[in-house]
């Protein structure tokens, strides 16, 4: 032990790691952008860009889940608003271009995501999920009864009109773009509060509140803010996903649809960038696999089973467990 | 004549559901003052703490800082004010780095902690401040470990360097050498000494001899209430002091301290 322990030293280290940390962050980032560019001309896009909303949603939820640990059982909410204010527009305002809509339905779920929040932010645990469940209910029970969301039978027809009045997104190519550009721009973003200042003190409030609350934070007020921004990204998910498929369901509303987004957060795992990426990839490829074969009947029970499994034996989901194994066996 | 006192409490009551656990509390901490509250399980040593930190809220009574009442503000306002907390069970981020733990601290009063878009390499001016803390408790060298893999020792020790990084003019702590061993007990009570320099401390300590030690004046609680009050002659030469400890029917640590607690204030 004859190693001095100069602070300068110590903090020079450090430094030197963040800059290693930050090269590797970047490399992955650059073979995550280059995976994805490449990715429709091996397959087809518009499953891409149903993987790629998906992913969105649960990098929006997980911002709160994993990364404030507030688990919102009302995330369907901000899809389908993003969803059906979009396609409302869209279809009814034909001067409007694409960006336009999906920025109106991102702006309606904001502000719904800030009244979710100021209604539920003062409960702990069980009551937060159980408040924005009954509130997303509400919001179900309102778009059920709707006219303008077509009911039962949904919304259909949502044109995909033209992005800035230029580009032609009826191409499945062009839209695939334009739906990568919007969830690389999400991701990056994400990325960046997750280690931002205002990062930190998240993390702080996660770990433990109490404390948090003793360093002078008001936690309510950060909280709410990471509310606010999961669920206007949850919103553009839901607007994207209603140009994609020109359809705007009763299923983004419904509450399996909060439940999905926690699965895929779990399965990939809750609290990493690239968890709820690859979790979104994973259940939406499980859920299509199956669909297509003998097992039609038993999508439900097999993710189910799924889940269970993760809960119960891979607590830090795919991208968590090989995190673990990586450091273990590597450094 | 308040403006001696950092801390006062009138009349401090909490009632739960019809159990008083915080008996009218008069509480005068000085300035500069090492002051401790001592008194057996249940006594309410650590709700007075809860009240005056706002993690409870009194139901009568007032609280006042520096002659200010403070009885209405919120724990985080409280804390920015400088009265800041420890807790009996070490308050600490397990999976922030010991650096990382200060420097939380040290943002609270940087104005930046809602900036989400920026980049987290501006948070690293505060380091050099944040090794200052750690060195001045020994942890320097443990600057860059997940505190989750720190001794229990240490993560006190951290819990220290954290709550000095919030520059409290008053400092509670909670039990600060709580289930430590008699080597770690020593270095605490020197890192308390040098940390009291300057500002006004209240500790709740089941030590005596840390209490014995370290304060200036102590405070005795029994069911709620103050029992006594006086410098630590005084105070352990007060028979219902040793009544209350004796006398209640206690096992575990602080039972095999109270014989020797007995044995000194006899003499």
């Amino acid at each position: 032990m004859s190693q001095s322990f100069n602070p300068a030293d110590i903090q020079k280290a450090i430094l030197e790691q963040q800059k290693i940390e930050d090269r590797k962050k970047m490399m992955l980032n650059g073979v995550l952008v280059l995976l994805l560019v490449a990715a429709p001309f091996v397959m087809y896009p518009v499953f891409l860009m149903k993987i790629l909303c998906f992913a969105l949603f649960a990098v929006a939820f997980n911002l709160l889940f994993g990364f404030t640990g507030l688990l919102s059982f009302g995330h369907a909410a901000f899809l389908a608003t993003g969803g059906y204010t979009t396609g409302y527009l869209l279809s009814n305002f034909s001067g409007l271009t694409t960006e336009m809509g999906i920025l109106a339905g991102t702006a309606l779920a904001t502000l719904l995501g800030l009244a979710f929040a100021l209604l539920s932010i003062r409960r702990q645990g069980i009551y937060f999920a159980m408040v924005t469940l009954a509130l997303a209910q509400l919001v179900f029970f309102f778009f059920v009864q709707s006219e303008f969301t077509g009911g039962e039978d949904g919304m259909h027809g949502i044109p995909r009109g033209h992005l800035f009045g230029l580009i032609n997104l009826e191409n499945n190519l062009n839209m695939y773009y334009f739906v990568l550009a919007v969830f690389l721009g999400c991701y990056l973003l994400v990325q960046r509060i997750v280690s931002s200042p205002y990062g930190q003190v998240l993390k702080s409030i996660k770990q433990n509140e109490p404390r948090a609350i003793s360093l002078g934070y008001n936690v309510n007020r950060y909280k709410v803010l990471a509310f606010v921004i999961s669920a206007a990204l949850a919103g553009l998910a839901g607007s994207m996903k209603s140009v994609v498929f020109q359809l705007a369901s009763l299923n983004d509303a419904h509450w399996h649809m909060s439940g999905e987004v926690i699965l895929m957060t779990l399965v990939g795992g809750m609290g990493t960038l690239l968890g709820p990426v690859v979790g979104a990839t994973f259940v939406v490829n499980v859920e299509y696999q199956l669909s297509q074969g003998a097992l039609r009947d038993w999508v439900d029970p097999i993710l189910g089973g799924i889940f269970i499994l993760t809960v119960l034996a891979f607590r830090s989901g795919i991208v968590g467990e090989i995190q673990k194994f990586v450091k273990k066996n590597l450094g | 004549m308040s403006e001696q006192y950092v801390l006062e409490t009138r009349n401090l009551v909490k009632e739960f559901k019809g159990f008083v656990a915080v008996d009218d509390v008069n509480l005068k901490v000085q300035k500069g003052h090492i002051h401790a509250l001592i008194g057996p399980n249940g006594a309410g040593k650590t709700t007075v703490f809860n009240l005056l930190t706002k993690f409870l809220i009194p139901t009568r009574g007032q609280i006042l800082f520096n002659g200010q009442d403070i009885t209405a503000m919120k724990s985080a306002a409280i804390a920015r004010k400088g009265v800041v907390r420890s807790f009996q069970i070490s308050a600490v981020f397990p999976h922030m780095t010991a650096l990382e733990n200060i420097r939380v601290a040290l943002q609270s009063f940087e104005g930046s902690s809602f900036s989400f878009w920026k980049s987290g390499l501006s948070l690293n001016k505060l380091n050099e401040r944040c090794m200052e803390l750690l060195d001045s408790v020994g942890l320097a060298e443990y600057a860059n470990t997940t505190t989750v893999e720190l001794a229990y020792g240490r993560k006190r020790a951290l819990e220290l360097a954290t709550t000095l990084a919030m520059e409290p003019q008053l400092l509670l702590l909670d039990e600060p050498t709580q289930g430590m061993g008699a080597e770690d007990v020593d270095r605490v009570v020197e890192l308390v000494r040098k940390a009291a320099q300057g500002r006004t401390v209240l500790m709740v300590e089941h030590n005596l001899s840390v209490v014995s030690k370290l304060c200036d004046r102590i405070t005795v609680l029994a069911q709620g209430a103050v029992l006594t009050e006086g410098d630590y002659e005084t105070v352990s030469a007060d028979p219902r002091v040793r009544e209350v400890y004796m006398g209640s029917s206690e096992t575990g640590e602080r039972g095999s301290q109270n014989p020797e607690n007995k044995a000194e204030a006899a003499q």
